[in-house]
């Protein structure tokens, strides 16, 4: 006669998903909780519960809900964008960021200009605005980083919510 | 043309077939490159991740996940998600710089008697990314 174990009621999303029994020290329980089927599943999909279990094994505890965190977010930008999945917003951002180097050193070559003229006459202030800027450092193994996507500069929303990332715990 | 078994099927250890989906991403003379990638996706995922697209965006798709592969490994924690976030609050830290100093300009046009404050450059570009996160071990090519 078989011994049937009881379910367990609270098995966590990856244990549902997996059709297997969730056992209290679960590694993905504490993580992916039953109530959010798709993150898990997501996770699944891109990276796989083994990668992701390993994965988790080799970080201390205390980090594994921001590892999680990250993959999740990871997976949702491989799966949103197969072909560029997180690069694209790395590569958006950088070109951004790229665009307002050149944006702050035009304004602030106008202030100079304000403040070196000031003092002068007070006839007409003629801007100029081919100022002269320092070129942009690249980043070695970036150089093309930055404009081989066609997308527009400020379509970062497709990425998820890059503000829960700004202020989180993901920047020591 | 590869002759012999690409990176992925060497590292299976299995008969690379004349179709098989890795051998134009994975060439045998960078093995790392296949050992990343499917050390954090796994191989099958990979096969099926570069089945579902065309042809001619697989290239491109075998780069990208090898270079979040990389970032994983290197950052077991927080991956490329780590350079975005630096990346994000450089854009907000900039953009917040660049209205602060438009707003002086606006100022200025209107009272063009007024000397401006200095300008502080408080916020360096110069280091956007940490090269640790960028820099592969074969920097010849461009990624894209």
């Amino acid at each position: 006669m078989k011994n049937h174990e009881p379910r367990s009621s609270s098995s966590c999303a990856a244990c549902k998903l997996l059709k297997r029994r969730c056992t209290p020290n679960c590694i993905f329980a504490p993580y992916f909780c039953s109530d959010e089927p798709t993150k898990f599943a997501k996770v699944h999909k891109v990276f796989g519960a083994s990668n992701v279990s390993k994965i988790l094994a080799e970080v201390p505890e205390e980090q594994r809900e921001d590892t999680v965190n990250s993959l999740a977010f990871e997976a949702e930008a491989r799966l949103r964008d197969p072909v560029y999945g997180c690069i694209g917003a790395i590569a958006l951002l950088q070109r951004k960021t790229v665009e307002l180097q050149h944006d702050l050193t035009i304004a602030r070559a106008r202030l100079a200009l304000y403040a070196a003229t000031s003092s002068s006459s007070s006839s007409s202030i003629i801007l100029d605005d081919h100022v002269s800027m320092a070129p942009f450092p690249s980043v070695p193994g970036c150089d093309g980083l930055a404009y081989s996507f066609g997308q527009s500069s400020s379509d970062l929303s497709r990425y998820g919510p890059l503000n829960d990332f700004g202020h989180g715990p993901y920047i020591s | 043309m590869i002759s012999g078994r690409c990176a992925a099927c060497k590292y299976l250890r299995r008969r690379c077939p004349s179709d098989c989906i890795f051998s134009l991403y994975f060439p045998p003379n960078d093995p790392q490159r296949f050992a990343c990638v499917h050390r954090i996706y796994g191989a099958s995922n990979v096969g099926k991740m570069l089945q579902q697209l065309p042809p001619p965006l697989r290239a491109q798709a075998a780069d990208t996940l090898y270079f979040e592969a990389r970032c994983r490994i290197e950052d077991p924690v927080y991956g490329c998600v780590g350079i975005i976030s630096q990346l994000h609050e450089q854009v907000q830290s900039a953009e917040s710089e660049l209205a602060k100093a438009q707003a002086e300009i606006a100022f200025l046009n209107c009272n063009p008697q007024e000397a401006p404050a200095p300008i502080e450059a408080n916020s360096n570009f110069n280091n956007l990314l940490p090269e640790q996160y960028l820099c592969p071990p074969s920097a010849q090519n461009s990624w894209f």
